[in-house]
Order: C-alpha cells, then sequence, then structure tokens
C-alpha cells in the first residue's frame, strides 16, 4: 500500500493552478526527489502534500494516521529575523506531534535530544537560534523535522545556500536517515545529486515531464538536458 | 514630603477596598497583556491589538448609550467579533488589509464619540466619559464589586490557558505551516488566540482605557525581548516587567494624584528605556 498516492492533481493558489495533471505514488523508504525550473510548482505541490493547501483538482491520499508522523524542512524564507528562541525551543517544538498533554514528557525531551546529539548541535543547544549561520540554523530545523518524522519527510531544497561541503553531509545525512526506513521526499535544484541519492524522480513543470526510477531519468532525453544544463 | 509621609500616605490609602481591587485587577490584566502581547509583538499584529482597542472603544459607548449596568457584557462579544473576523480574515483580504484596519479602527472612534454626544449619558458630563472610556483616567478606582469579579475570573482564565498552551502557542508563533504540517488544528488555535486577545484588551478597558491599552502590550514584549534571547526567558521577563511597572504606576499615581492610566504607560516607557541600556551593555561584553 502506498504512502501517498496522487492521481491527475492540479495545485495552485485561490484556484489558478501552477502544475497541473500530476501522477504519482510514494511508497515506504522510497527517496523521491521533485525537480524542475524554479517557480514551476515544486513547493506548491510539497505544501499540497502537507495539507497547507487544497489541492485544485483530482485525487491526494495520504496513508490513513501518517498526518501524524510527517517531518518538514520549509524552504529557507527570510522571517522571524528577530525572534527569540534557543536551539532546544526550536527542535523541541518538532516534538508537539509526538504528545497531547500540555508539556514535554520525559520520552519527548530524549527524542529531542537524541535529534540534537544526531545532527551535532549539543554545543549550541542552548543558543539564540536567530544568531547562528544559515548552515546550522538549516541543521536545527532538520532536527526539529526529525522529531516529528517517524514514517514521512519532506525536505524543501535543503541545501539551497550552503556550502559544498555542508551539502555533501547534508544529502549524507538524508541518504543515512532513508537508509534507517524513513520515507523522503526532497525538493531540490542539483539533478546530479538527485540522480545519485534518490530511487524516483518527479519532474515538474506546468504539468509533469517525467515520474519514474532515477536511472531512466538520467537517461531520458529530458533528463540529460537537465543534467547537462545543471552541470555544464 | 519626607519618606515616612509617603509610606503613611500609602499605607492610609492601601486600607481602601477599591484601591485593593485596582491593584488587584491591575496586577491581573497587566500580567495577560504581557503575555499576549509576546505573541502579538512576535507574529507582528501589534496594530491589530491597537485596532481592536478603538473597536472596543465605540462599543463601550454602545454600552454606555444603552445604559448596560456592566458594560463588559457587550464589550466583550463585540471586540470578540472584531478580532475573529480581522485576525481571520486579514489574511484573506488580499488587498491593504493594514489599511482595512486603520479604518475601522478610527471609524469605531468617530461613531463612539458621536453615539456620547448624541445620547449623553445621565447625569455624566459627554467630555468626562469619552475622556474615561480613552485614557481610563479614574475609572479603574470606581469599579463595582461585579466588575472586579468579572475581571478577576477572566484574567485569571487567560493567563492559566497560557501556560496550559504554552508550548502550542510558541510553535504558532515561531512557525505556523510547520505546526500545520505535522498535524496541529492551527485555524482552531488562532482563533482561540483572537478571542483571548479580544478578551485582555476589554479587560485593559478599565485599566487604561482604549488608546493606551497598545502599551501594556507590547512594551513588557519589546523590553524583554531587548535583553533576552529564549522564548521562555523573554514571556517570563514581559510578565514580571508588565505587572511591575502596572504596580509602581498604579502606586505613583495615588500618591501624585495622576491619571492611573497614562502613569502606568509612563512606568513602561521608563522600565523600556532602562531595558534598552541594558541591553546595549550586554551586546558589547
Ligand atoms: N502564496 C502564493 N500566492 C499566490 N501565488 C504564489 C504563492 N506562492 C507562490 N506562488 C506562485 O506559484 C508559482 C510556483 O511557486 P513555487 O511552488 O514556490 O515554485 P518552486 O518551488 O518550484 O520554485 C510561482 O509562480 C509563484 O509566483
Ligand atoms: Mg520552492
Amino acid at each position: 500500500m502506498a504512502l501517498l498516492t496522487c492521481e491527475n492533481v492540479s495545485v495552485g493558489y485561490e484556484g489558478k493552478p501552477v502544475a497541473e495533471a500530476i501522477t504519482f505514488a510514494v511508497n515506504p523508504k522510497d527517496y523521491l526527489c521533485i525537480v524542475g525550473e524554479n517557480g514551476s510548482g515544486k513547493t506548491t505541490l510539497m505544501r499540497t502534500i502537507l495539507g497547507l493547501l487544497p489541492p485544485l483538482s483530482g485525487k491526494m491520499t495520504l496513508e490513513e494516521g501518517v498526518r501524524h508522523h510527517i517531518g518538514y524542512l520549509p524552504q529557507q524564507s527570510p522571517v522571524q529575523r528577530d525572534f527569540p528562541a534557543s536551539v532546544r525551543e526550536v527542535v523541541l517544538s518538532g516534538c508537539l506531534s509526538r504528545g497531547r498533554g500540555p508539556f514535554f514528557t520525559r520520552a519527548q525531551k530524549a527524542l529531542a535530544d537524541k535529534n540534537i546529539a544526531r545532527l551535532n548541535i549539543t554545543k549550541i543547544a542552548n543558543h539564540c537560534y536567530r544568531e547562528l549561520s544559515g548552515g546550522q540554523q538549516q541543521r536545527v530545523l532538520l532536527a526539529r523535522a526529525l522529531c516529528a518524522a517517524d514514517k514521512m519527510l519532506l525536505l524543501d531544497e535543503p541545501a539551497a545556500g550552503l556550502d559544498p561541503q555542508i551539502t555533501q553531509e547534508m544529502y549524507d545525512l538524508i541518504g543515512d536517515l532513508n537508509q534507517s526506513g524513513l520515507t523522503i521526499i526532497m525538493i531540490t535544484h542539483d539533478v546530479g545529486a538527485a540522480i545519485r541519492n534518490a530511487s524516483h524522480i518527479l519532474h515538474v513543470s506546468r504539468t509533469p515531464l517525467y515520474f519514474g526510477e532515477s536511472e531512466g531519468y538520467a537517461q531520458s532525453p529530458l533528463g540529460s538536458a537537465f543534467l547537462k544544463e545543471a552541470n555544464p | 514630603m519626607n519618606t515616612g509621609g509617603i509610606w503613611e500616605t500609602l499605607g492610609f490609602y492601601l486600607s481602601y477596598p477599591f484601591v485593593q481591587y485596582a491593584l488587584i485587577v491591575g496586577v491581573l490584566v497587566a500580567l495577560s497583556a504581557s503575555l499576549l502581547g509576546v505573541v502579538l509583538v512576535l507574529r507582528r499584529l501589534s496594530y491589530i491589538g491597537d485596532g481592536l482597542a478603538h473597536v472596543a472603544f465605540g462599543a463601550m459607548a454602545i454600552a454606555t448609550v444603552l445604559n448596560f449596568s456592566n458594560n463588559m457584557l457587550l464589550v466583550l462579544p463585540i471586540t470578540i467579533l472584531f478580532s475573529i473576523l480581522l485576525l481571520h480574515g486579514g489574511r484573506r483580504v488580499k488587498i491593504q488589509g493594514d489599511a482595512a484596519i486603520a479604518m475601522m479602527s478610527v471609524g469605531a472612534l468617530a461613531i463612539g464619540y458621536i453615539l456620547f454626544n448624541l445620547f449623553p449619558p445621565k447625569g455624566g458630563n459627554v467630555s468626562g466619559d469619552v475622556c474615561t472610556t480613552l485614557f481610563g483616567s479614574t475609572s479603574i478606582l470606581t469599579l463595582s464589586q461585579e466588575e472586579v469579579w468579572l475581571s478577576i475570573g477572566l484574567g485569571f482564565v487567560v493567563v492559566v490557558l497560557f501556560v496550559l498552551f504554552y508550548n502550542r502557542v510558541f510553535a504558532l508563533t515561531f512557525d505556523g505551516e510547520f505546526a500545520a504540517a505535522t498535524g496541529m488544528r492551527t485555524g482552531l488555535y488562532n482563533a482561540a488566540v483572537a478571542v483571548v486577545i479580544a478578551t485582555v484588551i476589554s479587560l485593559a478597558m478599565n485599566l487604561v482605557g482604549s488608546l493606551l491599552i497598545s502599551a501594556l502590550l507590547v512594551f513588557p514584549a519589546l523590553s524583554a525581548m531587548r535583553v533576552y534571547k529564549s522564548f521562555r526567558s523573554v514571556v517570563i521577563c514581559a510578565a514580571v516587567f508588565g505587572v511591575t511597572a502596572a504596580l509602581v504606576g498604579i502606586v505613583a499615581s495615588i500618591l501624585a494624584g495622576t491619571p492611573v492610566g497614562a502613569t502606568i504607560v509612563a512606568a513602561d516607557i521608563a522600565g523600556f528605556l532602562l531595558f534598552s541600556l541594558l541591553g546595549a551593555l550586554k551586546g558589547k561584553k
């Protein structure tokens, strides 16, 4: 049974479609990369999957009960410039879907600490979030997403604005997470990395141009052209 | 006046029940306003607080004209209604949400003022009533028993709700999209925040009057943010700051014979300057 299926889905804002006729399925342990031009509707599609936007038409089904087991790393936005929050507070907020009580339980705090350690940010756990570098902030938000994700992790351009070495570390980490059983849906600009890492590719344009296994994509005329364009 | 004289005067006033009520209500209102103010400031919604305060003024005028025994019974529901409309509709009204709020807020002021003039309350004088509603001049010292208990009850509920939902308030304020994506019913919580904010503003009408309410909301949060950098410490500091400023303001106004609301705001300003200085010193280290 697929975790997520989209049949002929259109996504967009206020009745105006951005991308149309999208059909694909995500099975447990898949690693799907969504690629495409800027403004082609990748983020819009991801927000629709997350239930933040309604699909304009078509059928999108998320397996029963998965909603509370999804983690999300949003596209970086310059929000919250002066927000007072410590790293630990931000990561802990990812544990909210793990419990119903008003206060965090010991298990929730342990989960936060585990993910803080996993992302190597223990030393800065009490620092102020807004004073960190871009790469560090991205790690904090990934730790938060991991607290919420025990079935599926959605990442919107996790490597945007990171230097090459940190980017590689990020991809390795996401690969490890996938190996350990987490289903991944990731938006990326880096087609080369997508083909190397992912099991499936969805190429979004006004309409989707390709959905299938990663290897087939590299060989397809579209994929090889896009690959050449991205890595001249 | 020597110091002994001040304490004697203070003790003399404190023995009056109406002064005690003023202090209790003042502390609770300031506490709940500072807590909610942190949320408003961080979500860039301070101007909505200001607009709602003006709506509360219009509602107060209607209540006065209709001769309500307890004005709060009308002010509270009207303010809650507008709060939900603004905080919910705000995102949907695409064009000039802020201009719509400015329009509504001066509209409520004007209509309220006209009502006060057309139907002057029995035995009162128009300018006195308007002044009281705008600046809260002495009204906190003339609260009826019923109003005192209503204020205490509502203030208490607001503070308890804030503590119980603290973690969710943080998640919603820091990143509402993430909270919604991971299954939090953000629509429901946003509506709850709108109701609580309207409640705090209606309560604060009695303490400082409608023009000065924003001060109770934003000064504690902004001052705390000058010095502290985690959400928890900002919330705690804002709460302590707001309560202290209210107490200092009320006591100073009694001793100096100045209007209560304006004196509290003056204490807020002094505190803000102090915290800005502390923040600058801390930054240099
Ligand atoms: N909140 C919004 N309201 C209306 N249109 C939007 C909104 N956000 C994005 N868009 C539009 O939708 C299109 C797709 O955007 P997006 O999904 O962010 O693209 P991508 O992530 O593929 O770069 C763009 O043309 C953008 O202008
Ligand atoms: Mg995008």
